[in-house]
């Protein structure tokens, strides 16, 4: 058990430090991707109550699919790819030999599509919740679309979807381990690193659960806070 | 588009499939009789048996699946005790590693769902079975399971999508299924875009598969709960 605190800990044997860093890169990919996801799980929300029918399908069949295939054909996808791409392209401008896109970045984006279909998911059914006659209201004072959106739609979509963005954060954290496979350093990785220089995978491998767990809880008690920031104006019983 | 290439492609990741479902089958199977048993203690009322059950679902959902298959394969073997003990034989190998670590994984997510489904049985009827004195396995067999089941059956077809899509994590310990096989022809031709139009195609097929079967058996589960016919004039 000393061992193991030495072997965690700050000291100059200690992988605490290298840990930490991994684990607020591990935070920070999240972030990007969980950021992406927003964004184009808005797009994709916003194509599937458009009522257009061709963007309508198109936005089904991006959720359909991405939600069934598996996360790490995405990132292999997009990193290698993404990588075989660059080089085609540096090629045509005189370069030689292969260029490698960067981790975060293929990582980030692959995990951010993937979000994106869970998001836009969460997004429509918060916008369903909204009362048609407050869209009416907003439609009858003859309201800009846009601004109808940041007014009436938003703010209030946002409190119906809160519960259900804790969910897909916690998604796109778990998934972020995945992107150890292309090489990026974040809590697996590191523990990957350590648990090959000391022969002591086991240490290692409990330290990136407690490390996750932690995340994972305080993301959950953060996303509490929200809610009951966003739902103060919201009369009960 | 290359044709030649993609059907060889296909055909290489064809060979994967079993092993694809063999894995996830297995891992659902032992993981509903784990997800049962839990579901069962958090239910019992009993402190300690629920706090347990809790603390399990806590630590399976709240950590990458990955991390969770790195512990059980890696992690074990640095103990002599396990590396001496009869079970060795299985944690060496990939494949029971992977095994287990989807049962257990499957198993949290699993429990939360069936413990929603036995909860939503109105109480009245667990005291009318209680009133006439029937014994708790019959009770749990004719009233709670039936109509629990009904209710679980979309959550848990869901959990079933992503456990066969967890399955890819398997290639990360060499394992050669479907996913394992495809990066294997991505590093040798560097061409991702029609592996993964392949992989993605065959994982596809199997989902809709799974989510039709799900759908068949639901709407047979909810014969007696569909609304009467009414006559469209009325």
């Amino acid at each position: 058990m000393i061992n193991f605190i030495e072997l965690m800990g700050f000291g100059p044997k200690g992988w605490g430090a290298l840990l930490l860093q991994a684990a607020l890169m591990t935070v920070t990919v999240s972030c990007a991707a969980f950021a992406l996801g927003s964004a184009l799980g808005c797009l994709i929300a916003w194509a599937r109550i458009s009522g257009n029918r061709v963007l309508q399908v198109a936005s089904d069949a991006y959720t359909t699919v991405l939600r069934g295939i598996p996360d790490l054909l995405v990132i292999y996808l997009l990193y290698f790819g993404g990588s075989t791409a660059l080089t085609a392209i540096a090629q045509k401008f005189g370069a030689t030999g292969f260029i490698g896109v960067n981790a975060f970045g293929a990582g980030a984006i692959a995990i951010g599509i993937i979000s994106a279909a869970y998001q836009s998911e969460v997004f429509r059914g918060a916008y369903g919740a909204i009362a048609a006659g407050e869209l009416e209201a907003a439609r009858a004072v003859g309201m800009p679309r846009w601004l109808m959106f940041r007014r009436i739609i938003a703010p209030q979509a946002l409190r119906y979807a809160l519960p259900g963005l804790g969910n897909v954060w916690q998604i796109a954290v778990k998934e972020s381990a995945l992107i150890s496979v292309v090489g990026l350093t974040e809590i697996l990785r590191q523990a990957q690193v350590g648990a090959g220089s000391t022969r002591q995978p086991f240490a290692f491998y409990i330290t990136a659960i407690l490390l996750y767990l932690t995340i994972s809880t305080a993301s959950g008690w953060c996303f509490q806070r929200a809610e009951t920031i966003t739902t103060r104006g919201v009369r009960r019983g | 588009m290359d044709f030649v290439f993609l059907f060889d492609t296909l055909r290489q990741l064809i060979a994967g499939v079993p092993l694809l479902l063999k894995l996830a089958s297995i891992s659902i199977a032992a993981g509903a009789v784990l997800a049962l048993l839990l579901a069962l203690m958090r239910l019992s009322g009993s402190r300690a048996l629920s706090l347990i059950a809790q603390a399990y679902v806590f630590v399976f959902r709240g950590t990458p699946l990955l991390v969770q298959i790195f512990l059980i394969y890696y992690g074990l073997g640095q103990f002599p005790e396990v590396r001496q003990s009869i079970a060795w034989p299985l944690l060496r190998e990939p494949y029971w590693c992977a095994l287990l670590a989807f049962t257990l994984n499957t198993a949290a997510y699993s429990s939360e769902i069936i413990r929603g489904g036995i909860l939503s049985v109105p109480f009245g009827q667990i005291e009318a079975a209680r009133a006439c004195g029937m014994p708790r396995f019959l009770m749990f067999r004719r009233i709670i399971a039936p109509q629990g089941l009904r209710v679980v059956l979309p959550a848990y077809g869901n959990e079933l999508i992503l456990m066969t899509r967890s399955t890819a994590l398997a290639s990360v310990i060499t394992l050669m299924e479907v996913t394992g096989i495809a990066s294997t022809i991505i590093s040798e031709t560097f061409r991702a875009v029609e592996v993964f139009i392949c992989a993605g195609a065959i994982y596809l097929v199997i989902n809709f598969a799974i989510s039709r079967a799900i759908a068949i058996i639901e709407r047979r589960f909810s014969k007696q709960v569909r609304p009467l016919a009414v006559p469209a004039h009325i």
